[in-house]
């Protein structure tokens, strides 16, 4: 086996880093971890790695994705993979954290084409639970949700309704009221804080948290790579603390707290 | 001591590139706080992609972190917008490790690596509610501290800053955290205790303890206000880079930065003699590092940080002695897959190519001479002596083992220089092109030409700089010469950027008003084309009745007194102007290295002398000087790693 699937999270500061810087760590943590990649032929010789679906700068994630093919076999058994894992973690920044690796089929789809939505949470600030849920409910009315973007220095105006899946209003917190929606990303992602500006008046995303990623197969949605071997019940997710991570390390050192950090696993109770 | 980190948060949503202002370095340093350590905030006052890769402060935030009385954290200045959203918001200027107010800081010390960034440093320290003027500090306040090649004439901004460090910080940093240590356990009480104390340490100028007379309008002199202060401060100088294996855990940034890569120092210094050149003069004497450590650091470097490049920094870096050494070391046990090294300094011969070509086996991309003048009268002048054949042979050498693309750096404004020698710059570039064709289809050679400063304690200080219309009428002339030459692209600087440069390279302390006028009309990040305003400094200057004549155009005397006579690099005044007047006869001076001492004073003045890797001259000879090998005779070197 030479290709593999790696699923990782996006958390605290680091969220601030571009989607392309990100793909940067990851060459240079593969090296530092001494993870012997295939590179591409050619003149300018490239590692072979293909990153899924970019994830906003400023956005957390508890489901990033990449594929890579490495430059030697190595044997799909739970060692190699639990070691390659955790030498990849020891050489990651804080905030970045490889979650699980599987081996992936060599002819299987990549990433960007097989990923047909995504599930969020995220904060409207400053709403009270009432006004998220009249506000959900005006959006799932609404018949079309005009988003407007530059691209290449034209302004494109589209309509993403139909990438509008489903919205709940979950519980009241800090910053105003958490929402979970299911958003569509083919042809193209609608992301929550565009979702968010078309509306009226426009509200500032707060605390964007990408929980899953999810693929068709048959009718039944599942995730790329599931953390669990099953695939998660939509009513159980994964959620780790959103307090700062803590920051303490000295030249380098992961720091204890990040090795004991405890993961929190609770379920969300429907409103 | 607290974080403004839960505020930033909510506001890093709204800047352009956020991951400027949120640290997360691999190497970065989380210090442990105690009331009675000195804690530093080092700042480079430009953004956070510029300002990271410095060598200087990165080995000063390890050294002083190492120290058991004090803490380093460090801070880049905040782009525009960010600087906005945090006066709406009304939080401080902070730092990028802990997110601290910089007002909490005992020391905010300043790299300035370039003149044009000290609207940038007034900028800093308004954003962190420290008054910009040192009489208006109280003592709680920081003390303001900068360092790095611009202090070799801190006058313009003498009455923002407390102290000025001249030379080599990795010493005196400790000298100074001592001196303020001190003074901060016996209870901080007057700032004028402090700066006075700090005036005595050797390399520290405290701009408060001198006094400038002026005659009419020309300064007269600047004598020490105190009985204990020098009359003269010498720069510092460590003897032995061996000592200072620095920085040993490099800074890896999350995000993109320039020069992106492992950085390791082979040496520090250059004797070649280049008249225009301030580095060159100032970071005299030559201490090369043993080529054994070189390749440690190398190879722990790239373990560590995961980098697959290596740039080996230092001034004309194919003249160091052990470079042969070091690249096939480097690419024999390298074991990290492709690991390319580059040069950021070649020197102009075929022996340089032959190492780039070893070097550069994966990613052949451009190469980069700098010959600065196309004359070879011209090169006598400014003593940048590459002959033609060097230069040639050099160009010979990389179209055939197959770059495609060459970049040649000039100056333009250079003393003496006539239109013939200006664009001989453009026939030495159509040549390259046809050395090239005999290789490659399409040899394409860029032209960079940048207008040329004149910096203190360098020969040309006394040179009165080229108006921004004569630079501006050379370039013109280029431009038209390159349109004609076919494979021949020509790139420019802003000459307007030349005059402000001028303004405040040279100036004496009344450019101070200027500077402040500048900063107060909006204009910060100068150093940046689309924020570059030459108006705001010609309309400073006029406010304050100074004459952009006087202070940047006119050739200085030798009589007069130079705004920082009352500092020194070693160099002697009389050998600067013996070499500004052999410069006005287009006489060159070879390389000191391997020659009997020309007593410049850099060596003789402070007793050290030049440290090398290898008794051998580099390969190559030491081109285009002349010297083709050892003089006999004794040479003033010693071998770096062993003392003497």
């Amino acid at each position: 086996m030479k290709k593999i699937r790696v699923r990782f999270s996006k958390k605290g500061k680091i969220r601030f880093v571009s989607h392309r810087d990100v793909a940067r760590i990851w060459e240079r943590s593969l090296r530092k971890a001494q993870i012997k990649i295939a590179y591409s032929e050619g003149f300018s010789p490239r590692p072979k790695i293909s990153f899924g679906l970019a994830l906003p700068t400023g956005n957390e994630s508890e489901a990033e994705y990449l594929d890579l093919e490495l430059a030697e076999d190595i044997q799909e058994n739970f060692d190699d993979l639990k070691e390659i894992q955790e030498r990849i973690n020891l050489a990651l920044p804080l905030g970045l954290e490889v979650q699980k690796i599987a081996g992936k089929e060599l002819r299987a789809d990549s990433l960007q084409q097989v990923v047909v939505q995504s599930t969020w949470q995220f904060d409207l600030s400053g709403y009270t639970l009432e006004q998220a849920k009249k506000w959900s409910e005006g959006v799932l009315e609404s018949s079309e949700i005009v988003v407007k973007r530059e691209r290449k220095g034209k302004v494109v105006v589209e309509d993403l309704r139909n990438q509008v899946i489903s919205i709940e209003v979950i519980e009241e917190t800090e910053a105003g009221v958490r929402v979970q929606a299911d958003l569509g990303t083919q042809p193209r992602t609608l992301r929550p804080s565009e979702l968010l500006a078309a509306s009226n008046p426009p509200i500032k995303a707060r605390n964007v948290c990408r929980m899953n990623q999810w693929m068709l197969q048959g009718d039944e949605r599942i995730e790329p790579l599931s953390i669990n071997d099953a695939p998660a019940p939509s009513a159980q997710i994964a959620d780790v603390t959103r307090r700062e991570l803590n920051h303490v390390r000295t030249n380098g050192q992961a720091s204890e707290s990040r090795l004991n950090r405890q993961r929190v696993i609770r379920s969300t109770t429907k409103t | 001591m607290s974080s403004i980190w839960p505020q930033l948060e909510g506001i890093l949503d709204d800047v352009q590139k956020p991951a400027r202002y949120i640290g997360c370095e691999d190497g970065a340093i989380t210090p442990k706080y105690h009331r009675d350590k000195v804690s530093w905030l080092l700042t480079y006052p430009d953004t956070y992609e510029v300002g990271l890769p410095n060598q200087g402060l990165q080995i000063l935030y390890e050294i002083i972190n190492e120290r058991s009385d004090a803490v380093a954290e460090r801070a880049y200045a905040p782009w525009t917008d960010m600087a906005s959203v945090l006066r709406q918001n009304r939080l401080p200027f902070f730092s990028v490790d802990t997110h601290r107010p910089a007002q909490e800081f005992d020391v905010l010390g300043f790299n300035l690596s370039a003149e044009l960034v000290y609207t940038n440093l007034l900028e800093c320290l308004d954003l962190a509610d420290v008054p910009i003027h040192t009489e208006r500090r109280r003592p709680e306040d920081p003390l303001v501290i900068v360092g790095g090649h611009c202090t070799y004439n801190p006058e313009p901004i003498a009455d923002f800053i407390d102290a000025a460090v001249l030379g080599d910080g990795e010493e005196v940093v400790s000298d100074i955290t001592e001196t303020i240590r001190r003074w901060k356990n016996s209870g901080r009480t007057s700032r004028e205790s402090i700066l006075r104390e700090l005036a005595t340490i050797p390399g520290v100028y405290v701009p408060y303890a001198y006094t400038p007379e002026y005659e009419k309008e020309e300064l007269i002199s600047i004598t020490p206000r105190f009985p204990e202060t020098p009359e003269v401060v010498e720069k510092r100088t460590v003897s032995d880079l061996t000592d200072w294996p620095y920085p040993k855990n490099q800074l890896v940034p999350v995000t993109e930065v320039v020069h992106d890569r492992l950085n390791v120092e082979v040496f520090r210094g250059c004797t070649r003699g280049c008249r225009f050149c301030q580095a060159g003069m100032i970071t005299r004497p030559v201490r090369e590092r043993p080529a054994k450590q070189v390749r440690t650091m190398i190879s722990e470097g790239v373990r560590r940080t995961g980098y697959d490049e290596v740039s080996l920094t230092s001034l004309s870096t194919a003249d160091f002695s052990g470079i042969e050494e070091v690249v096939k070391g480097t690419l024999d046990d390298s074991g990290c897959g492709q690991l390319s090294v580059s040069l950021p300094s070649l020197r102009v011969d075929a022996f340089t190519v032959g190492i780039a070509a070893e070097l550069q086996r994966a990613r052949r991309t451009g190469l980069t001479f700098a010959p600065e003048a196309g004359s070879w009268r011209m090169r006598q002048v400014i003593n940048k002596l590459v002959g033609e054949d060097d230069l040639y042979s050099a160009v010979e050498s990389a179209y055939s083992q197959g770059w495609r693309r060459m970049k040649l750096y000039f100056l333009t404004g250079l003393p003496t220089e006539t239109d013939e020698d200006t664009k001989a710059i453009i026939d030495m570039a159509r040549k390259c092109v046809e050395v090239g064709r005999s290789h490659q289809k399409s040899p394409s050679v860029t032209v960079s030409v940048g207008g040329f400063v004149p910096k203190p304690f360098t020969p040309f200080q006394w040179f009165g700089q080229n108006t921004e219309e004569e630079l501006h009428r050379k370039i013109r002339l280029l431009r038209d010469e390159a349109k004609s030459s076919r494979g021949v692209q020509f790139k420019w600087h802003d000459s307007r950027a030349s005059v402000a440069e001028g303004i405040v390279s040279r100036g004496d302390r009344r450019i101070g008003a200027v500077i402040e006028e500048v900063w107060r009309k909006g204009g910060v990040f100068q150093e940046w084309s689309e924020h570059f305003n030459l108006q705001l400094w010609v309309d400073a200057m006029e406010k304050h009745g100074l004459s952009l004549d006087s202070y940047v155009y006119r050739h200085r005397t030798e009589q007069e007194t130079l705004p920082w006579d009352h500092l020194s690099a070693g160099l002697h005044k009389d050998f600067l102007w013996q070499e500004w007047r052999d410069a006005l006869d287009a006489v060159g001076l070879e390389d000191c290295r391997w020659t009997p001492c020309y007593d410049c004073g850099a060596c003789t003045g402070y007793g050290i002398e030049h440290v090398v890797a290898s008794a051998q001259p580099p390969a190559g000879g030491s081109q285009g000087t002349g010297q083709q090998n050892l003089t006999s005779g004794s040479v003033p070197v010693s071998f770096s790693g062993m003392k003497l």
